[in-house]
């Protein structure tokens, strides 16, 4: 099963506050540990390595392509 | 701090030294550190001469590598010395990882019983290289020249000839086949012009080693961001004699002149340990490298150890794996000595222990990667792990202040047999892998196993007779023992296996015919 590109939640505005709301009030290194928790979290729930490996490729393209 | 002069380690004049032309030699090694020594020492046991140049006069300084595995262990118990190693060192298998100051992960390295070895002891190099030293006068057959420095090298189609310093003066040598255990600055590795590439690290590390008196487990303890280290990583771990080696991380940029100063040293060692006595033994300073050369046999000149390949020490897997390389190289040198294999069989040594070694770099990059982690990104990730480990059982697999040493299975070895085991089934002793030990008896299935080719039948059924492959290379015993049946994979039903001297499985088959046997024999050796 290839990585899930199309929306998948019913409220996308409420999960991506609920992310961003996670940082309210954190210093940048804060933020950065608290990003790399929750990708280890959802990388280990996840349990493919395919897939995160196809999820860190997009997400590295597209912060190498705003350079 | 080191022994006072010591004969066994004395230059003595050869009578090569006096010849007009070089003398030869069938088997001649550089380098009488843990490799040189062990390959010496195994050759001898298969009755092969050989001669060992080393440019000391002296044990190695430092005590440098302390941990000693189980797989090492086991090495030695073949050649003789691992009851002395065992009794000299101090033996362990649990570790603690500390971060600030709370406890966050515990592991054994051997929960189960039913092993010869213990998982780890921890010694000085050069007490083991002590013992390797005088076992290898006892044989009679391994001719040690200390202050014998290697100077030049050149190869030939058939072997090699060297130049030799010595406090008398330089001759020269020719041997068939020449062993280059010298170490991490390889002169015979630098006289090839053979490029050794791959990562440094650039973080130090102060090692220092203090003798005191203190009532704490022989376990190694391991801290990310102790308070007498803030924001880096430090370890403790106990060695014989009452020595204790503390290791600091110190950054980059450290500067190691004034890092290394005792006064600077000892103000480290009491915010480790408080305010105690001690003295010192060691004081060194490292930035560490994984690298290796792209080939380890040229010809007829093999590489071995650290010149063959070098890693960090997180792990404990620079001299343990250098030793399975000499565990690797003897008996496909003695095969080819006594010309019962080809010459080919020395092209698997290479095969074989460089796919150990990138396994072994790969292994400490990352503990290395994990401990000293580069940039801000990777360090968050660092601190994100030991911020769950605590109460997270996933993130305890991702936490690594080094994996420790383990044997590596040879899984696509041109010596192995095609699998005759079904998918899955016991695959810890697939062809390839290190035979695993267990009791026989009052014995042990390793010890039984001697020093040549076995086949072993592994039966529950009392009654089974040997069997036999009708090759007087092979010797076959039958294993009837529970928990060796069980280990084995043959708790249900019987299984065959074919163990190198090496004592690597070569093949196995829950059925085998004699000519299963012996073609499994034919290829293991390359013929
Ligand atoms: C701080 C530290 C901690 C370590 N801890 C561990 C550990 O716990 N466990 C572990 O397994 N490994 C450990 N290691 C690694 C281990 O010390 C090495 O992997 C091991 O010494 C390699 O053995 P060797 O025989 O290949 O080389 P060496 O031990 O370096 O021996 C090479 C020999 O060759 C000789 N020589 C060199 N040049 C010449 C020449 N031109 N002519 C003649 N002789 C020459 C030298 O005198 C030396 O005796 C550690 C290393 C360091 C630095």
């Amino acid at each position: 099963m290839p990585l899930r590109r199309d929306p998948s939640f019913s409220d996308p505005d409420r999960i991506y506050n609920t992310i961003i709301d996670a940082h309210r009030g954190l210093s940048d290194a804060e933020s950065l540990s608290l990003n790399a928790g929750l990708v280890l979290l959802l990388a280990n729930h996840i349990g493919d390595e395919g897939i995160v490996r196809e999820a860190i490729a997009i997400a590295r393209a597209s912060v190498m392509s705003m350079g | 701090m080191t022994a006072a002069v010591d004969t066994k380690f004395a230059y003595r004049r050869s009578p090569d030294q006096e010849r007009a032309h070089p003398a030869h030699h069938p088997v001649v090694i550089v380098g009488a550190g843990p490799v040189g020594l062990v390959l010496a020492l195994d050759l001898a046991g298969k009755g092969h001469r050989c001669v060992v140049l080393d440019r000391r006069q002296g044990p190695s300084e430092g005590s440098r590598a302390i941990c000693w595995s189980k797989r090492t262990l086991e090495i030695m118990g073949r050649l003789g010395l691992a009851d002395d190693l065992i009794r000299r060192g101090v033996t362990w298998k649990t570790g603690k990882v500390f971060s600030g100051t709370r406890e966050v992960y515990r592991f054994d390295l051997q929960p189960e019983a039913g092993h010869a070895r213990p998982a780890f002891i921890n010694l000085q190099q050069f007490h083991l290289e002590t013992h390797c030293v005088a076992a290898a006068l006892r044989s009679g057959l391994v001719d040690l020249r200390w202050g014998n420095e290697v100077t030049h090298v050149a190869p030939s189609a058939t072997g090699a000839s060297l130049r030799v310093a010595t406090p008398d003066g330089a001759y020269g040598l020719t041997a068939d086949w020449l062993v280059a255990a010298d170490g991490v600055q390889s002169i015979v590795r630098r006289e090839l012009g053979l490029d050794f590439e791959g990562q440094t690290f650039n973080d130090q590390f102060l090692i220092c080693d203090v003798k005191l008196l203190i009532d704490r487990p022989t376990e190694r303890w391991f801290w990310f961001d102790p308070p007498f280290n803030p924001g880096q990583s430090a370890l403790l771990h106990r060695q014989a004699d009452n020595v204790w080696r503390l290791d600091f991380q110190i950054g980059a940029d450290a500067d190691r002149n004034e890092e290394t100063r005792p006064e600077n040293v000892a103000k480290r060692v009491k915010a480790m340990l408080g305010d105690i006595d001690f003295t010192f033994e060691w004081i060194s300073c490292y930035r560490f490298h994984c690298r290796r050369l792209s080939r380890f046999r040229h010809g007829r000149i093999l590489f071995a150890g650290d010149a063959a390949h070098q890693v960090s020490p997180f792990g404990a897997r620079g001299g343990n794996s250098g030793i399975q390389d000499a565990d690797n190289l003897a008996w496909k040198l003695d095969h080819v000595l006594r010309g019962l294999a080809s010459e080919a069989l020395l092209d698997t040594y290479d095969a074989e222990r460089r796919q150990a070694a990138d396994e072994n770099i790969l292994a400490s990059s990352r503990a290395t990667d994990f401990i000293s982690p580069k940039g801000a990104g990777a360090r968050a990730f660092r601190d994100a792990v030991l911020g769950l480990v605590e109460t997270e059982p996933f993130a305890r697999a991702f936490l690594n202040s080094g994996r420790l040493s383990v044997p590596t299975a040879y899984d696509a070895s041109a010596l192995s047999t095609i699998d005759g085991f079904a998918p899955h089934d016991a695959l810890a002793l697939r062809p390839g892998a290190a035979a695993v030990d267990a009791p026989l008896g009052n014995g042990w299935l390793l010890s039984a196993l001697g020093q040549g080719f076995g086949e072993i039948c592994f039966t529950r059924e009392p009654a089974t007779p040997r069997h036999d492959a009708g090759l007087p290379e092979i010797r076959s015993l039958v294993v009837t023992d529970d928990l060796a049946c069980a280990r084995y994979g043959a708790a249900d039903a019987p299984a065959v296996y074919l163990i190198r001297p090496d004592q690597h499985v070569a093949a196995r088959w829950r059925r085998a015919a004699p000519e299963d046997v012996r073609a499994a024999y034919r290829r293991a050796i390359a013929a």
